[in-house]
């Protein structure tokens, strides 16, 4: 049984040190695209929250049979048919059970399929060789990670609205800015341990 | 089994176990749509202009369904659209007037400036800077928000006033959020003659005289020359026709001194001073008429009079 010790700095590490968003630069297009409004990605947050976790439950074992057969280099063609495949499942289910946020999360809902930080925790449990819990951990943690990161941006955001801003920076361009800072601000985390 | 085999085979079993997992999952969570929801979204225009005061075609759709949002909101489709949504829901339209957007203002005062005005070319820019140049500080600023705000291309500036195209417009309301100077408003389109004061100065009557050439000045001569209570009122030096009540005669623009009042887009020349002759003249006299009228009636008006001179005698000799 994997220690205490070991889950929580699996983490500590994937919502502060490594942060899917700000430090590993891994699911940027829902995190500049659904940010504008802190409701809005909370719900975006949420949902990766829940589809990272089910996502590395599921892969799991399919990358020990992968890995069984030899076949790891398959892993991700097979970790992206999974992941689609689920997204689709997570929108018929939000679309039946919580209407309200399906359409507070439009377009992006299916876009979390191609969100580079699902794939990516995925792929790092298979290069970590993590065991389940760890994996589950690893995954749950990255998606409340990622819900730190955009819940902050999006309050960053919502007040640059009314900033003063040269015109050229207007939009998007700050919007990068603001986010490489907060960005660098993470820095601060590496090399926070738990022992 | 060599993993060139495997491989291929691993992939398909897994995409067929997933593809029969999202078949059931579509069945189980399956959502209910009401059909007449789709079925209004297809006859309704799809410009999404938001005039109904929902979030673009399908929201009001939606709303309609859901019994929130009369069958006759949508102004571009008008009453034909408005039948059809009645025959999917069900219900009975009656038959209502025609809409359109109206500037009240004729730009008799826009040679009438206080200042030179220099800068950004929308109203917006031009209304902040002392609300605008213009003497009267209820006159259209011809900066084109109006035009801009459009989807219909109904409202263009013509001699640096904005002028709604009838045909065109379809009462969406966006020209009246876009004004600054909130001097456009819908407005009942009958079929009947249709009888315009396009003036909206709530000054007294020598400011209205300095800083225009037509506006109105409040001298309730048209409630005088009104044949029926209550369809002209003045309020704050400001005539005001109910549509609900006027029937299109004319009088007032014939009465009117500042020749502010139109029947169907055009001054009607004022009435002659011989016990007038209702019936029997209607067309032919009509232009001589018109040429015997004091020398500000225009030309051109005076061309356009037997053809707006023909319809409105028929009421009045009834």
């Amino acid at each position: 049984m994997e220690s205490i010790t070991s889950l929580l700095s699996i983490a500590l590490g994937a919502v502060l040190v490594n942060n899917f968003v700000l430090s590993q630069f891994l699911g940027i297009c829902p995190f500049m695209g659904v940010s504008k409004k802190v409701e809005t990605a909370l719900g975006m947050g949420m949902a990766v929250i829940f589809v990272m976790g089910v996502a590395s439950a599921v892969n799991w074992p399919i990358n020990q049979f992968l890995n069984s057969k030899g076949l790891g280099f398959m892993q991700t063609v097979t970790f992206i048919l999974v992941i689609a495949s689920l997204v689709q499942f997570v929108e018929m289910f939000l679309q039946k059970a919580m209407p309200s946020l399906y359409e507070a999360l439009g377009v992006y809902l299916p876009l979390i399929t191609t969100n580079c930080a699902v794939l990516g925790v995925t792929l790092q449990n298979a290069q970590k060789s993590y065991n389940f819990g760890e994996s589950l951990t690893y995954g749950i943690t990255g998606g409340v990670g990622f819900l730190l990161a955009i819940v902050l941006f999006a309050s960053v955001r919502e007040r640059m609205e009314f900033a003063k801003c040269p015109k050229c920076f207007e939009g998007f361009p700050i919007a990068l800015v603001a986010a490489s800072l907060i960005s660098l601000a993470f820095m601060g985390f590496s090399g926070l341990k738990v022992w | 089994m060599s993993t060139t085999i495997l491989a291929p085979i691993v992939l398909c079993v897994l995409g067929i176990v997933f593809g029969i997992i999202l078949a059931v999952a579509s069945k189980v969570f399956a959502v209910e749509k009401d059909p007449r929801e789709e079925a209004i979204t297809e006859c309704l225009p799809g410009a999404n202009c938001g005039g109904c005061g929902y979030p673009g075609c399908g929201g009001y759709a939606s709303a309609v369904v859901k019994g929130l949002a009369p069958v006759d909101a949508c102004a571009p489709g008008g009453a034909e659209l408005a039948k059809k949504i009645g025959a999917i829901m069900g219900v009975e339209v009656e038959e209502g007037a025609r809409k359109v957007a109206q500037v009240m203002c004729t730009g008799g005062g826009h040679d009438k400036t206080r200042y030179d005005y220099v800068g950004l070319d929308s109203c917006l820019g031009i209304s902040r800077v002392s609300s605008g140049p213009l003497q009267c500080s209820y006159g259209c600023l011809g900066g084109g928000d109006c035009v801009e705000a459009c989807k219909f291309d109904a409202i263009h500036i013509v001699d640096g006033v904005a002028k709604v195209d009838e045909q065109a417009c379809v009462a969406c309301n966006a020209c009246v959020t876009a004004c600054p100077k909130n001097i456009i408003r819908i407005i009942p389109r009958n079929s009947k003659k249709y009888t315009e004061i396009p003036c909206a100065s709530h000054d007294k009557g020598p400011v209205v005289r300095q800083a225009c050439d037509n506006g109105c000045i409040g001298c309730k001569i048209c409630v005088k020359a009104c044949p029926k209570e209550g369809a002209i009122t003045v309020e704050n030096f400001l005539a005001k026709i109910n549509y609900d009540i006027c029937i299109g005669c004319g009088l007032c623009s014939r009465a009117c001194p500042r020749k502010l009042i139109t029947v169907d887009g055009v001054v009607l020349p004022p009435k002659p001073k011989k016990p007038a002759a209702p019936k029997a003249e209607a067309a032919p006299a009509a232009a001589p008429k018109a040429e015997a009228a004091p020398k500000a009636e225009a030309a051109p008006k005076a061309e356009e009079a037997p053809k707006a001179e023909a319809a409105p005698e028929a009421p009045k000799a009834e």
